[in-house]
């Protein structure tokens, strides 16, 4: 319930936003003749959409619990504290990753090259300790949100400079990113050994029971759900996705927002290779590879439309500790782990599916209020 | 969006008056597919002078046996990607042929059956991405996200770690066997004929004008008559039937049934076909000039193995390739089209629904609209 409560603040402002786009009094739509035209369905649809999305999320929060309950009654000892911790950490850097992926994806775009610049901000910190092992912490977190910032800045330019499908623009640079770290490490596989003690306790420390990375990826989670659900900023990055047209014409600066969105989105995946690192202690240049799969399948099990313009950043985060949950629950349950992956598969399938069932289901029940006041 | 329209058609309106004013014997060349062509004759030249053993028939052997698999899944990923669309489950199905020959060669099934079992195989996998897509209306690009997983993921299922390699060698030697001269392998021979193929169905069929039709505009091309969701449906399961088929070649010719056999292979594939001159936007593109893309590509990594480049540096260069491919004719058409309209066109369009607006690609088919 409280998930609930939580989720439908950040979806009040969204049906506003789809408000605005149709003809109204706010001055910016002033001027959006084509787009006023068209607004009564999808304004209505995104509306409705809006309010099933946190069902949606309660959705996921309940095939969580239904899990771990199952799960532990046919092994106990899932549920203990150590077994607990493992799945939070795990956890937490897949929602550092699914918070910036949600900001790409709102907007109606997609950033496949996350599991690389994790890979290269995880082999990164590791050179850094083996070059300077009494760094300090905040450095190591600084040069991975720096690296993964420019990354996404490399991203961003591209698509918003050459207005191609960010699709093709982060597949290339998921092989451009990965084999810079792989020319870089050249082979070369960095051992815990070669790290330095703090660094590795930060990786395992825990406060009250609960790892410190952990809390990490919760402070990430909050800011960015913040931004998200109550900023100006974050706000037009749901218009960016419902109707680019119609966000242009209202006078959001579409180019600016969605390379603002892939800049933090690298630097989410770069401070994401921090943790990771600081979690294995072992790095090596494949770290990360084919972690965009897991990251696309959590955003979009948790209820982040891919055709953009609804969702939130803490439905990711539940996808992402669902899919965490699963992996561990079939370690477990004794099923072979290479199920792990054709289930990642399943489910992003299942997640569009029934995306696209709530999204008809809402237009229609929508247009079905709305048609004695058109008429 | 009618100013839109008018804007973007600038471009076209100057290609026009060029062609009436006289073709010349170097227009072919002044289109993408015949620079693409250009640029392949080229670095092959430069290549045979530069790089020691590459003009040789054992490496050119190499070279297009190497080819062969990304070209068969391009045929149909060119037509796919021309409606609109985009499968990026191809590798990934590839791969999980490949592990159920394997298991099925293990379990002592004859190999002229096993193969057919892996085509049809893959025709099935390309059946469940086409239900997705035309069925249930569901983007391609999520859908194959999803199977691109799905598919990997079973072929591990399926084979797991284990890798099958004791297929006979009359099998893996036929596969890899050239024509007379030593230098064009049988498959690269077969794959040419089914480009050939795919290209007359692309180019000189009704079937295949109706797909530039429905990437233009999948909306009026409905209107038009033509049956939009049969022929995507049909389109994924021939991209499915030919990974199956790459994966039956990829097995053979490494003697090898693994199941991340053909990991990371759509890049290369998407690469090739937008290389080639397809608009990732769907309504444009050639056949012939994907082909000479797949080769451009081939010949590329071919000569920078032999001249010593590491194999990782040859994921940035096909990386670099695929994003210049798309930055670069989107970056002409706007320049050229700034100075006739004097307006700066805005930046940073969310793209992935992709047939809002068309930046222009000079020269590449023009749909029958």
């Amino acid at each position: 319930m409280t998930a609930a409560d939580a989720h439908s603040s950040p979806a009040s402002p969204d049906a506003r936003a789809a408000q605005n786009a149709s003809p109204s009094p706010a001055p910016p739509a002033s001027g959006a003749p084509p787009a006023g035209g068209r607004a009564p369905g999808p304004s209505g649809g995104r509306r409705g959409a809006a309010r099933l999305g946190a069902a949606r999320e309660t959705g996921v929060l309940l095939a969580l619990l239904l899990l771990v309950a199952g799960t532990t009654l046919a092994n106990s000892r899932f549920l203990s504290a150590q077994s607990v911790k493992d799945i939070l950490l795990g956890a937490a850097v897949m929602v550092v990753l699914a918070a910036g992926q949600t900001l790409v994806v709102v907007t109606r775009n997609i950033d496949l090259s996350v599991g690389s610049v994790l890979g290269l901000a995880a082999f990164a910190t590791g050179k850094l300790f083996v070059a300077q092992p009494g760094a300090p912490l905040p450095l190591a977190l600084l040069v991975g949100l720096a690296l993964g910032a420019a990354c996404g800045l490399l991203n961003g330019a591209l698509i918003a400079a050459a207005r191609v499908p960010a699709l093709v623009i982060t597949l290339g640079t998921l092989y451009v990113f990965r084999g810079l770290d792989h020319s870089w490490a050249s082979g070369e596989q960095i051992n815990a050994a070669d790290m330095p003690h703090g660094f590795l306790d930060f990786g395992t420390a825990t406060v009250l029971g609960v790892p410190v990375l952990a809390l990490i990826a919760a402070a990430v989670l909050l800011a960015v759900g913040v931004f998200l659900g109550s900023y100006r900023t974050g706000r037009e990055l749901y218009a960016i996705g419902s109707e680019p047209t119609a966000a242009r014409l209202s006078g959001i600066r579409v180019g600016r927002r969605v390379f603002l969105a892939f800049v933090i989105s690298g630097a989410l995946a770069g401070l994401a290779g921090v943790l990771h690192a600081a979690r294995f202690g072992t790095v090596d240049a494949t770290v990360g590879t084919g972690m965009e799969l897991q990251v696309v399948a959590a955003v979009v099990v948790g209820g982040v439309a891919i055709f953009g313009g609804s969702g939130t950043a803490y439905g990711a985060a539940l996808g992402a500790l669902l899919l965490t949950t699963i992996g561990s629950a079939l370690t477990v349950l004794r099923v072979d782990p290479f199920w792990q992956q054709a289930v990642d598969g399943g489910l992003i399938l299942a997640a569009i599916c029934l995306d696209r069932v709530l999204a008809l289901r809402g237009t229609r029940r929508a247009r079905a209020k709305e048609a004695p006041h058109g008429a | 969006m009618a100013h839109d329209t008018l804007y973007a058609s600038r471009p076209r309106r100057a290609r026009r008056a060029r062609r009436a004013a006289g073709p010349g014997p170097l227009r072919p060349l002044l289109r993408w597919d015949g620079a693409v062509g250009l640029a392949l004759l080229l670095v092959a030249l430069g290549a045979a002078l530069l790089v020691d053993g590459f003009a040789t028939a054992g490496n050119v052997r190499f070279l297009l046996l190497d080819a062969v698999a990304v070209a068969l899944v391009a045929l149909p990923m060119t037509l796919v990607v021309v409606t609109g669309e985009i499968d990026l489950s191809v590798a990934s199905a590839l791969g999980l042929c490949s592990a159920v020959m394997g298991r099925l060669w293990v379990a002592g099934l004859p190999l002229e059956l096993i193969v057919v079992l892996a085509v049809a195989l893959g025709a099935v996998l390309g059946a469940v991405n086409g239900l997705f897509v035309t069925a249930f209306a569901l983007p391609s690009l999520a859908v194959t996200i999803g199977t691109l997983a799905a598919y990997r993921g079973l072929a591990f299922v399926v084979l797991g770690d284990d890798a099958v390699a004791d297929f006979p060698f009359e099998w893996t030697d036929a596969v890899a066997g050239t024509l007379p001269g030593g230098a064009v392998p049988w498959a690269m021979l077969l794959t040419a004929l089914l480009a050939v193929a795919f290209g007359v169905l692309l180019h000189g069929t009704p079937f295949g004008r109706g797909l530039y039709a429905m990437g233009n505009n999948a909306e009026a091309a409905a209107f038009a008559g033509i049956r939009v969701a049969r022929a995507k449906f049909w389109l994924f399961v021939a991209s499915g039937a030919t990974s199956g088929l790459a994966g039956v070649f990829w097995t053979l010719r490494y003697a090898s049934a693994r199941a991340d056999n053909g990991q990371g292979l759509e890049l290369s594939v998407v690469a090739a076909v937008l290389l080639g001159g397809v608009s990732i936007f769907g309504g444009r593109g050639t056949l012939p000039g994907v082909f000479f893309g797949v080769l451009l590509l081939a010949t590329l990594r071919n000569a920078l193995q032999l001249a010593d480049v590491p194999a990782d540096t040859l994921d940035i260069v096909t990386g670099s390739l695929l994003i210049a491919s798309v930055v670069v004719p989107n970056a002409i058409a706007r320049a050229r089209a700034r100075p006739a309209t004097g307006r700066a066109a805005p930046a940073g369009e969310p793209t992935a629904p992709p047939r809002q607006e068309r930046p222009e690609r000079e020269d590449t088919e023009d749909a029958p609209a």
